[in-house]
């Protein structure tokens, strides 16, 4: 950490307004919680919450030459993508591990606007910037941006009340709509983290406050950093640096789905192709505890037949289940669907099984 | 009332409220409101003998798990199973039906050694 300066959101100001709890976050001050995680969880799922995420990086990547050159950085094939569509995506190394997952917005036919984990956006510069090629380039804009999500079941009310008055209505899922705003382009994007019905809004910074003050005045709950990870949680969406790592590839995650194999070479593919062909030793699974206990957490020991297999990357109290969730790196023979298992808590063990992701399913919400 | 003007604390955030050689146990209203909302309570059981400043508890938040010392050394007697079933008790009431666990305490002299409510508010200012 070379700066140990956190830097501020442009919503800042708000969430001291709101009474926020403000931690350290990927080089940021954000916030954890507003009147309790538990509550902001049970908003999104049952309501609408609105989310600072500022803190995400914005790397716009244009020219001619650009959906090719990006087709060849990510494993998305980015050139097969229609202009105002999104694409979750990976950044990887040669080893085929992940430096990144990010989503991509085909803004224009040579335009396109990745959005990116704030702990990595510098890394991510710095890969993408030492490999340019050819007319492309790279715009680090994630000091002028604000952006929010708007998430929720009943997220679709929120956002045409939000959006009245501004000429532009809510985007539908994966589509990216540019419009004018804080003098300048905003983005609405049908993405989201939370497995909720809802949009980013993605804004120069300036506007961000306003946007949303407009999302909190049309019924939309503040929920911080701390219900973004449950709701998460709760889907088995990977977080990075915690599901994700460089020593693991997308298909030991079980995200195969987002790799194209078959759109030609990338920085990473090599490495994939292999160990498809052998097989993943491991898999990213969901773990689910039995009964009621203590939350378990990062780091704790899964144990199959008495003997530690694999450790928990993600976990925690799932507060519409009631009970424990979590993710782990389990080997192949372990990771199907009820494999019984035990997890380590302070030296008790606790019941747990393999279970299905996502662990829970929102009503159908998505339009 | 956040410091009550009746009880001991540690500087790790426990209270204590001696009864006839007995110390009933919690977390500071402070404590809890830094914690935030808790998920999860284990207790020790009756009959533990514990060691001033040894962890014999663990509070649980959505975010982190918070050990709790023993602020005395002694017998544990009680712990508080209401809990179990509710941990928000303690967020709720604090040192009231919140309280986690009770110590027969092996030497009251423990007890010169944790601070008054108003060097317990200045500590957490």
């Amino acid at each position: 950490m070379s700066d140990p300066t956190p830097s501020r959101s442009p919503l800042h100001d708000e969430h001291l307004r709101l009474g926020a709890r403000m931690v350290p976050f990927a080089g940021w001050e954000m916030p954890v919680q507003y009147e309790g995680i538990i509550d902001e969880h049970r908003a999104v799922r049952g309501g609408c919450g609105v989310f600072d995420i500022s803190h995400m990086g914005q790397l716009f990547v244009s020219g001619g030459e650009a959906p090719a050159w990006l087709d060849g950085m990510l494993t998305g094939h980015l050139s097969a993508m229609a202009v105002g569509g999104a694409l979750y995506t990976f950044l990887l190394n040669e080893s085929g591990g992940v430096i990144d997952d990010l989503i991509a917005y085909r803004l224009e036919a040579d335009r396109f606007l990745l959005i990116v984990n704030a702990a990595k956006a510098a890394e991510d510069v710095a890969w993408l910037r030492s490999r340019l090629e050819g007319d492309v380039a790279l715009d680090d804009r994630s000091e002028a941006y604000a952006a929010i999500a708007v998430q929720g079941s009943e997220a679709a009310g929120v956002g045409e009340k939000m959006l009245a008055g501004h000429g532009v209505d809510a985007p539908g899922r994966n589509a990216v709509i540019p419009f004018e705003t804080g003098g300048g382009t905003g983005y609405l994007c049908g993405t989201g983290y939370t497995g909720e019905a809802g949009f980013e809004l993605v804004c120069p910074a300036g506007a961000g406050p306003g946007w949303f003050r407009r999302a909190l005045e049309a019924g939309a709950t503040p929920c911080g950093l701390g219900a973004r990870d449950s709701l998460r949680l709760e889907m088995g969406y990977p977080l990075n640096g915690s599901d994700l790592s460089p020593e693991r590839t997308p298909l030991a995650a079980g995200l195969g789905f987002f790799v194209d194999l078959e759109k030609g070479d990338f920085v990473g593919r090599e490495a994939l192709v292999k160990q498809k062909a052998e097989g993943v030793a491991e898999r990213l699974a969901g773990i689910e505890m039995l009964d009621k206990g203590p939350p378990p957490r990062p780091g704790y020991a899964v144990l199959a037949g008495g003997e530690q297999v694999a450790t928990l990357c993600s976990g925690g109290l799932s507060p519409c289940l009631g009970r424990g969730i979590g993710m782990a790196y389990l080997p192949r023979a372990l990771s199907k669907i009820d494999t019984p298992l035990e997890l380590d808590i302070r030296g008790r063990r606790f019941a747990a099984r393999v279970a299905k992701k996502p662990f829970y399913r929102p009503a159908e919400n998505i339009a | 009332m956040s410091v009550p003007e009746n009880l001991k604390y540690a500087e790790s955030h426990e209270w204590v409220s001696l009864d006839e050689g007995v110390a009933t146990v919690g977390i500071t209203h402070h404590a809890q409101e830094e914690l935030s909302e808790l998920v999860y309570v284990e207790l020790p059981e009756a009959g533990k003998q514990v060691a001033k400043g040894d962890p014999v508890a663990v509070v649980e938040s959505v975010k982190a798990a918070s050990d709790i010392y023993a602020p005395v050394s002694g017998e544990i007697v009680a712990a508080n199973a209401e809990l179990e079933g509710d941990p928000s008790k303690v967020n709720a009431e604090p040192y009231g039906a919140g309280w986690l666990f009770k110590v027969k305490v092996a030497d009251e002299g423990d007890l010169d050694g944790l601070l008054d409510a108003s060097a317990y508010g200045a500590a957490i200012g």
